[in-house]
Order: C-alpha cells, then structure tokens, then sequence
C-alpha cells in the first residue's frame, strides 16, 4: 500500500466524518428536505477511489466509530450502534463502496458523470438497502416487507445524493483529473 | 475531537479494554436467542444500574440512546402492526439493552486503549506485506484531516455568504470537494518526502516522541 493511497483512504474516511459533522445540505427540490449527507460519502469513496480503497475508507471510518468516536450523522459512535436496528446498512456501507468502485473501475470507456451515476445507484443504493433490509429482518425481526416498505422513504433522498455524486465527479475529473483514482 | 469517552476514572475504567469487549461478545451471544420479555425488563433494570454505579454523569450517558429513539418507535410500531405488540416490546427490548451495554463499554474505554486492544486483530496484515503501525498512522490522518476539512468548508461557506449565498448550499460541494482534495495530495507528497508510513514512526522514535492517538488529537 502506497503512502499516497493511505493518505487517500484516510482524506475519504475523514469526510464520511465531516459529512456527518456538516450542517445538513438543504437541497432546493423537495421543497428543501433536509438530508444527512454520510451516505453520500459512502458513494463517493467508491467512485473516486475505486473498489478496494474505496471500501478501505469506509472500512477505517467505521473502525474510528467502533472505538468510540462519535462520528455518525447525529452524533451516534461507540460500539453501540452496531449493536443497534441499523447495523445492516453500517455493513452495507463498505460492500456497498465497493460495487460502486467496482462498476466503476469497469466502464473507463463511459463518460465520468453517467459512469458516477450508475455505479452509486447500484453500489450506493442497491447494495447498501439489501444489506439494511436484512439486517432489520435479523436483528429487528421485521417482515420482509414491511422492511422494504419502511426502506422506500429514503429512495428521493439517496437519488438526490447521486446526481450530487455524479456532479462533483464530473467537476474533479475536470479540474484534478488525479484524483480520480478509480479511473487512473 | 470529542468521543463518547466519559472522561473521569471509574471502578469500570480500570477494567481492562479486553475483558470488557470479551464480556460485551459474551453477553451479545448469550442474549441473542432470548424472547422472554420479563427477561429482558430485568436486564434493562441492570444495564441502568451499570451506569448508575458511575454516577450522576455516567447515568446522564443512557442519553446515547436518544438518535435511535425515533428509529426503535417505529420498528415497534411495524410490530404492533404485523406480529403482534410482545413481539416488538421483546425486539426493542433487546436493541435498547444491547446498544446500552455496548456504549458502556465505550463510555469507560480510552479510545488509544481500545485501539490497543484490537491491534492484535490486525497482525495477519504482516502475511499481506503491510504492517499494524499502518493503521495506527491511518487512525491518526483521519483525526487530524477532520478538522481541516471543518476548517476548509467553514471558509467557503463564509466567503459564499458574504456574497449573499445561504448556508449549507450545495453550490459548495464541488469547490469544497477540489479545495480539500488538492490539500490531501499534498499530505500524501509531505508523508513521502519524510520517508513514508514507515519513516514517521521511525523519524518520531528517534526524537522520542510517541505517534499515538492522543498526541495528534485536535480541536478537543
């Protein structure tokens, strides 16, 4: 592992930190719903630095909270949230950062936004749902169903955070073309 | 840098990190499989008095709960709805019992002696050509980067409501997105030029100094 890749993994998981520090985006459509932005973070360390550091930097993030920092949206850390109802998406996260990685990492031959676009809704949105609905099915013991119905209020949200997604995407492999790394 | 850490020594800090995540595993495997809902009113009853035996502020921790109150409503409302309402009282129960020991166990854990309680964990790195001290210096780039980032998004956030922009506009994301990028890289170039992740650690023996969490804590 290089230097510079640590570095990466490191900046990444900070801003999963930051983004959950952040006052919330309010975002002009929805009439101005309010949305917690760590999500995002999830997608954007898989579509800027690909599969396996992608999912590192999410990995090292939860890791902080594991020991105790109180890094998640709200102020939430510590080992108890792990041992909370959303645990699933928490496991989600880093699976889900790298599909997007992966997705990503195989369509170099599609422009950078609608590649983005693809791999966070896969990624960033499919894999981290299917780990969460399990996880409530378990730990929660709710039905299948009722699970996914709970599920489908965060769809608006987490569409809104992947055209994010793929803007920023796009405007970094204009001006830092670098530090697109799943590409490089 | 704050962390959920109750800063004041207790009978349950001089445990050691060990034992206590040990008991944490062993009590999770233990009530995992229960369903029995005076059970679990008994081990809430204790999981209180744990914290109580902290004192007045150790108490106050139960507080931690408060994020996933919302969340743990509605999981019993989805019960009462389709299994039944003893079903969901035993589930929430059991979240709320879990969640209140695991935070008991990071209210009374420093987080550097739970980092080293966990290193060991990471000792196969050493058979994939990496090393432990990897994630050490990784634990610690990401404390420091935090507030830089917060630093870095404050001055934007200033300078676009100065020119009569409102806060929190997702206008800033891409110029914040590129500000803290290029700062990262030259992270990474400084980290090189100083002999990488290997000739930190050495550089800082040499100089007796000691490359640990609380040394690089910041904005506490």
């Amino acid at each position: 592992m290089t230097d510079r890749s640590i570095v990466q993994i490191a900046f990444y998981a900070a801003l999963m930190a930051a983004l959950g520090l952040l006052p919330k985006v309010a975002i002009p459509v929805l009439a101005g719903v309010p949305i917690t932005a760590q999500s995002m973070g999830v997608m954007l360390a898989g579509v800027m630095l690909g599969s396996v550091r992608g999912s590192l930097a999410i990995l090292l993030f939860l890791f902080l909270v594991a020991l105790g920092a109180p890094l998640l949206a709200g102020g939430n850390g510590g080992l108890g949230v792990f041992a909370g109802a959303s645990v699933g998406y928490l496991i989600g996260w880093p699976v889900g950062a790298f599909v997007t990685g992966l997705i990503m990492e195989r369509t170099k031959t599609l422009p950078v936004m609608p590649a983005a676009a693809l791999s966070a809704i896969i990624g960033g949105i499919g894999v981290v749902y299917l780990f969460g609905i399990v996880g409530l099915v378990i730990v929660a013991k709710l039905p299948v169903m009722a699970a996914i119905v709970g599920n489908g209020v965060y769809i608006p949200g987490d569409l809104i955070k992947v055209a994010i997604v793929a803007v920023v995407a796009q405007t970094i492999a204009r001006g830092l073309p670098s530090a697109l790394a799943s590409r490089a | 840098m704050i962390s959920v850490y109750l800063d004041r020594p207790t009978w349950a800090h001089r445990r050691s990190a060990g034992m206590k995540l040990g008991l944490l595993a062993l009590c999770s495997v233990l009530l995992l499989p229960q369903d029995s809902l005076i059970l679990f009113i008994g081990c809430l009853a204790g999981a209180l008095t744990l914290y109580a035996s902290l004192g007045r502020d150790g108490l106050s921790q139960v507080l931690l709960l408060k994020p996933m109150i919302v969340f743990f409503g509605i999981i019993l409302v989805f019960h009462g709805l389709f299994t039944g309402w003893q079903e969901g009282f035993v589930v929430v129960l059991r979240l709320i019992v879990m969640v209140l020991l695991a935070n008991f166990v990071s209210i009374t854990t420093r987080m550097d002696d739970m980092m080293d309680a966990v290193m060991p964990l990471f000792v196969p790195l050493k058979w994939l050509g990496g090393s432990p001290r990897t994630i050490a210096l990784a634990v610690a780039l990401v404390l420091r980067f935090v507030p830089v980032l917060m630093t870095v998004y404050g001055g934007l956030s200033e300078s676009y409501r100065a020119r009569g922009g409102k806060q929190g506009s997702w206008r800033l994301i891409a110029p914040f997105a590129l500000q803290s990028l290029r700062l990262s890289e030259n992270v990474a170039e400084a980290l090189s030029a100083r002999g990488g992740a290997r000739g930190v650690f050495e550089q800082n023996r040499s100089a007796g100094r000691n490359v640990r969490l609380t040394g690089l804590q910041v904005g506490k």
